[in-house]
């Protein structure tokens, strides 16, 4: 019938373009959520408002972390306190820190320099200023 | 009609009604006196993060969470839902054919509801942002504000049940027995999925806010991660009822629409059939996606992509809704007035709106944008662009037959065009300020992110052009309904054909002698 087929083409195409999200998004998040095996662990610690690290060596650091270039990094994140949310956006690193969880995320820095560190969940008077710095160095060692 | 500005009743006869048309006025007017207020506060949030740098223009960081965070609960509870309420109560019995609303004193208390509900949080001003998450709303949160935040929330989320139980009634039990539920207008449909929707939706979060007061006290460890608790499960209640809560806001607005468009089209609605389907389809997988508010809370792959899927699916019964408008626009011979206007200018805003939450929905796309303003700029579009737009364009649409008196026509075109701009410009802004990274809720940002504030700068200058346009709506709604030209009551806006007016229809119940 001449009245509904342009509704039918119409609701056709708008399907066509989610099924091509939804299957593309299933296929890029399968890519990121594939953890190297030999990606180094870092913990992430997120608390009223500061970020501690403490690397897979022992070592910690508060604030401003830092990793070598070209090498992966496997982040496990907590929280001490409330929700917050550890976000390094220059290399799309973002995920919640849960009291009571670890959650996962993981990057491979292939650029030196220095990048933000930010909080992206709401957690009370400082959540504005709870930056830190990622400092991607060169490896001197091999 | 109602108000009858040539010979007025006492206000406390009207306060003290039950009956329908009276108690839509109420909520109409507290509903639009929420949104000026809270949109003050959004203009003091806008020109503070005109610079970096603290005490721009807020003193310091606490008032500023305080302050978004009773922007955003009046927005959406003081005045989204009152209005739609409002509307809803004038129109709904007489589109059913009878003389009230099932329950008439039920409705009076439900609305009375409100002002107590608003004034528990406008007086307690919390700091929990409107989605109060744990642990922070439990273990931080200062008190009384965040109890009175709880009690305040608590007795709306009570008022929103009993309305919706008066309209589910009016709507299935009291129609009129010639109409059969098909034929009833799409406004109503709008109404009786969203009051549907509410019964199964809210008691989740009314649970969730006892939880979270008993947390609170310390007497249960539902959310507490250091009493045994879970933050994650409050966010699973909270959203399972919040993500069909944002269609419960969006409907009516659609709904509104769908008395608009036709006839100021002077054209039948293009499907009848698509647009009950479109609403019910809405309403039930909108149960299917509240998950993609936390794709980034350490869920596995498989429960995101049930969710990605949940929130995909209900993507075509939004879009019939904009192909059911455009096709019922197409060939009319069309009456631009204001109704008009903002009808149309509310379904582009609206298809924008949901062009970026395919965006969202999308797993890896969202870890770019959530928390973002992104999502600030995102569900504004709806909120502002689509609801907004809505509500204003009905109430232009029903001024003249509840005042008697048409409003100026010049002034609504500035109103819309100051609407209009100012609504892109301010949130397709925070599009683009999301994707440079800025986080929501910030009451500072560094000063050295160059484009962060030059953003922030073209996003406060569009809200203050939308600020400008509310206001000449609000002059325009004071003065012409006093002053403005007597309204000629058989066809206000000219369309031609008395046929085209709700105010016709076959309600032994309502006289139409103005």
């Amino acid at each position: 019938m001449g009245h509904d087929t342009a509704e039918w083409v119409f609701v056709g195409v708008v399907i066509a373009v989610l099924l091509y999200v939804g299957v593309d998004s299933w296929v890029v998040q399968k890519e990121v959520e594939d953890i190297p095996a030999d990606a180094e662990t870092v913990q992430v610690t997120g608390q009223q408002w500061f970020w501690s690290f403490q690397h897979a060596d022992g070592t910690k650091e508060v604030s401003t972390l830092h990793l070598k270039v070209g090498h992966a990094y496997k982040f496990e994140i907590t929280s001490r306190d409330v929700m917050h949310s550890f976000n390094i956006p220059d290399w799309v690193v973002f995920e919640d820190a849960v009291p009571g969880h670890i959650n996962h995320a993981w990057f491979a820095p292939d650029t030196v320099g220095t990048y933000p560190i930010q909080c992206r969940e709401y957690c009370g008077l400082l959540h504005y200023n709870m930056r830190g710095s990622l400092v991607v160095e060169a490896d001197t060692k091999s | 009609m109602v108000l009858e500005l040539q010979k007025p009743r006492p206000v406390w006869q009207i306060m003290f009604s039950t009956h329908h048309t009276d108690v839509a006025l109420l909520y109409t007017v507290t509903g639009l006196s929420f949104l000026f207020m809270a949109g003050v506060l959004a203009m003091i949030i806008r020109t503070h993060l005109f610079f970096p740098g603290q005490g721009v223009l807020i003193s310091d960081s606490a008032t500023f969470n305080r302050i978004f965070t009773v922007h955003g609960l009046t927005m959406l509870f003081l005045f989204a839902l009152p209005v739609a309420n409002g509307i809803g109560n004038y129109l709904v019995p007489i589109m059913v054919r009878y003389k009230d609303m099932a329950y008439p004193k039920l409705n009076a208390v439900a609305f009375w509801m409100n002002p107590v509900g608003g004034a528990l949080l406008w007086l307690g001003f919390a700091d929990v942002s409107w989605v109060s998450y744990a642990p922070y709303s439990i273990i931080r949160a200062p008190g009384p504000a965040a109890d009175m935040f709880i009690f305040g929330m608590k007795i709306l989320g009570i008022s929103s049940i009993l309305s919706s139980i008066n309209f589910i009634v009016t709507i299935i039990k009291c129609k009129h027995p010639d109409l059969s539920l098909r034929r009833v207008p799409l406004f109503a449909w709008s109404m009786l999925t969203v009051s549907l929707m509410t019964i199964i939706a809210m008691p989740t979060y009314a649970a969730a806010l006892i939880m979270m007061l008993t947390d609170r006290l310390g007497v249960s460890g539902f959310f507490n991660p250091f009493a045994g608790g879970d933050p994650i499960a409050y966010l699973h209640l909270f959203w399972f009822t919040f993500h069909p809560e944002v269609y419960i806001f969006l409907l009516p607005a659609i709904g509104m629409m769908y008395e608009i468009i036709p006839r100021f089209s002077r054209k039948p609605l293009f499907s009848q059939a698509s647009g009950v389907f479109a609403f019910v389809m809405l309403g039930i997988i909108g149960f299917a996606s509240w998950g993609h508010h936390m794709y980034s809370t350490g869920m596995d792959f498989t429960t995101k992509t049930v969710f990605m899927i949940g929130t995909l699916a209900a993507v075509p019964a939004s879009g019939m809704h904009v192909f059911n408008f455009l096709a019922t626009m197409w060939g009319g011979r069309i009456r631009f007035a204001a109704p008009m206007k903002f009808a149309v200018g509310g379904i582009a805003l609206f298809f924008s709106a949901g062009a970026g939450g395919v965006l969202n929905s999308a797993m890896p796309l969202d870890f770019i944008s959530h928390g973002t303003y992104w999502v600030v700029g995102h569900m504004h579009l709806f909120l502002t662009g689509t609801i907004a737009f809505g509500f204003v364009a009905m109430i232009y649409y029903i001024f003249p037959f509840i005042t008697g008196r048409m409003y100026s026509e010049k002034w609504a075109n500035v109103h819309f065009i100051a609407m209009l701009w100012g609504t892109v410009q301010v949130f397709f802004t925070q599009h683009l300020l999301g994707l440079e990274g800025m986080p929501r809720r910030i009451y500072d940002y560094p000063a050295d992110f160059t484009s962060w504030t030059q953003l922030n700068q073209i996003a406060t200058v569009g809200a203050w052009i939308l600020g400008a346009g509310f206001v000449v709506f609000l002059a325009q709604l004071i003065y012409y309904s006093a002053k403005g030209k007597p309204a000629n009551m058989e066809d206000p806006f000219g369309l031609g054909g008395k046929y085209y007016y709700p105010v016709e229809a076959k309600n032994p119940h309502h006289h139409t002698g103005y």
